[in-house]
């Protein structure tokens, strides 16, 4: 069981979707003006991702090569229906507050970056955790956002008011802009907190530890496995 | 006989100085806070004080967390607060020009990689930052107590209602609005002064003012409104046009060098404003009209970069 908790940590920190990976900006920078918009969403993209990692990993043996992308796309947008239907029905308020952006979550660069990166490639059971690991990555990123937009743009987090009384909410935050200033800001806390963590090794090192693609001569990682080799 | 010396270039030296440039500014925005702390009073001067201190101060803190060397020395924290103050109004609660600064420096300046780098003025980013995060706050005009006959609107607000103010409260100033943007002459004579000592070139002020003055007229024509010259006085004078033209639209970084792009910025300018202006739903715009300008700079340059002499046919590669 160790493939599965692995792909879990890469998805949630190490290759965090939104933090690292910078995809899905869309429904980051749209839908997080408040916690539970960010929780939301990022709970719906992680179902889908699961279920449509699990499929494809599943029929990866029947796709053809040429119509794989079509063949994602109907896999991805069946369960998208399912969540949008089922959310629709139980979760009225998230639904209406979500909007346009739970469709468009067929469209989402996470899923679809998956399903080709990795889904395609790996069998079922390691395919479905990184899609868990991958959707809570990208559930913790959005419902931090919202947090702190909520919490700076109207002093509440997940409608709980928290702060005292004399604060003026700062209105902008929950704007479009605050968005881009909240992600920009927990980025370059994550990438502190990493640089932090790695003392050991000299900070430019911080490449995917693919040396074969690798273009950097100068880098002495690639030349120390040689050596080894 | 003497020998020559060969040297390299720079040949071309001036005593000019990041310091002197912006002792300069501080200089020319005198009369126009003087003005300020004498007709709001005390809490202008409060408001200017925080304002100048957060902006040094952020950008002291960051360089020193970031092991920078320490820039303060230059003065330009010091206008950048200034100008910020100017574009407040004399009510705003302590805590207003302490954000203000920190975001000024900090986002706007600091992380764009100093001075020189910034491609928005970080003071007028500041400031629309305020407008549109404490929209109530940010939009209480001070009640002016000595001046009878004033109420509680802006020229501009009271324009655009209907009514008409008279043309000496204008360039006097005693009517209500920022601390440093309601007298055009005290503007006026900082003006003159950054011309005299060449600081800016009468290019960029002269076509902000014009072109606004041109499109608000031409798009209040389009709207089949009656353009009278009070009017169209009161959108010169009236509010932060002049002040922003003057002060904020001839920032060294944000703005283009090219001759012909110095215009084209400031008729970009004039435009965005009048548009704001007459179809947005604010009164004054010039403070959003000239951000959305530094931005258009990299093209504008681009667009008007002089062609070196001896070169042929548009200058194409």
């Amino acid at each position: 069981m160790i493939k599965p908790i692995e792909r879990l940590y890469n998805g949630i920190i190490k290759e965090n979707p939104t933090f690292v990976l910078m995809l899905g900006m869309c429904p980051t920078l749209a839908v997080t003006t408040s916690a539970t918009n960010g929780l939301g969403m990022g709970l719906s993209t992680c179902a889908v991702l699961m279920m449509s990692n699990l499929i494809i990993s599943l029929l990866r043996k029947f796709i053809p090569d040429r119509v794989r992308m079509p063949a994602y796309i109907v896999i991805v947008a069946t369960f998208v229906t399912v969540v949008e239907l089922l959310m629709q029905a139980y979760v009225r308020p998230l639904y209406n507050a979500l909007g346009l952006f739970i469709p468009l979550i067929v469209v989402n660069c996470i899923i679809l970056g998956r399903a080709e990166a990795y889904a395609s490639k790996h069998p079922p059971l390691p395919s479905f955790f990184d899609g868990l690991g991958m959707g809570l990555g990208f559930t913790l990123a959005l419902t931090l956002i919202g947090s702190f937009r909520e919490l700076l743009g109207k002093g509440s987090v997940f409608g709980f008011d928290i702060m005292p009384k004399g604060f003026v909410p700062a209105t902008v935050m929950i704007m479009a802009p605050g968005a881009f200033f909240v992600l920009a800001g927990l980025t370059a806390l994550q990438n502190k907190l990493k640089l932090g963590k790695s003392k050991t090794e000299p900070p430019e090192k911080f490449c995917s530890g693919n040396c074969a693609g690798c273009m950097d001569a100068s880098c002495s990682l690639g030349k120390k496995e040689d050596e080894e080799k | 006989m003497k020998t020559l010396n060969v040297s390299i270039s720079p040949h071309i030296r001036t005593p000019k100085t990041t310091r002197s440039v912006m002792l300069d500014v501080i200089i020319a925005l005198s009369p126009a806070m003087i003005f300020g702390f004498v007709y709001f009073g005390w809490r202008a001067l409060l408001i200017t004080a925080i304002s100048v201190a957060s902006c040094v101060a952020a950008e002291f803190v960051y360089e020193k967390l970031m092991k920078l060397p320490v820039t303060i020395g230059d003065l330009s924290a010091v206008v950048t607060g200034l100008i910020l103050a100017l574009s407040l109004y004399s009510t705003s609660p302590w805590w207003i020009p302490i954000i203000g600064g920190v975001f000024a420096i900090l986002v706007v300046k600091m992380l764009f990689g100093g001075i020189g780098q910034n491609f928005m003025n970080p003071a007028l980013t500041a400031r629309c930052f305020l407008v549109l995060a404490f929209s109530s706050i940010m939009t209480t005009y001070p009640e002016v107590a000595s001046v009878d006959a004033v109420s509680s609107a802006t020229p501009l607000q009271l324009v655009k209602d209907g009514g008409t103010v008279s043309y000496a409260q204008m360039f006097i100033g005693n009517h209500p609005g920022s601390i440093g943007e309601t007298s055009a002459i005290a503007i006026l004579i900082g003006m003159a002064y950054l011309l005299i000592r060449r600081v800016i070139t009468v290019k960029v002020p002269l076509s902000v003012v014009g072109s606004t003055a041109a499109f608000v007229a031409l798009f209040t024509a389009i709207k089949g409104e009656p353009i009278t010259l009070n009017f169209l006085t009161v959108h010169v004078l009236g509010g932060g046009l002049l002040a922003a033209a003057v002060f904020m639209a001839t920032d060294y970084t944000t703005t283009p060098v090219t001759f012909w792009g110095q215009i084209i910025f400031g008729v970009a300018v004039g435009l965005f404003t009048a548009v704001i202006r007459c179809f947005g739903g604010m009164y004054e715009g010039i403070s959003f009209a000239i951000i959305l300008a530094n931005l258009l700079t990299p093209i504008i340059e681009k667009v008007t970069y002089p062609k070196p002499f001896g070169v042929r046919g548009g200058g194409k590669k």
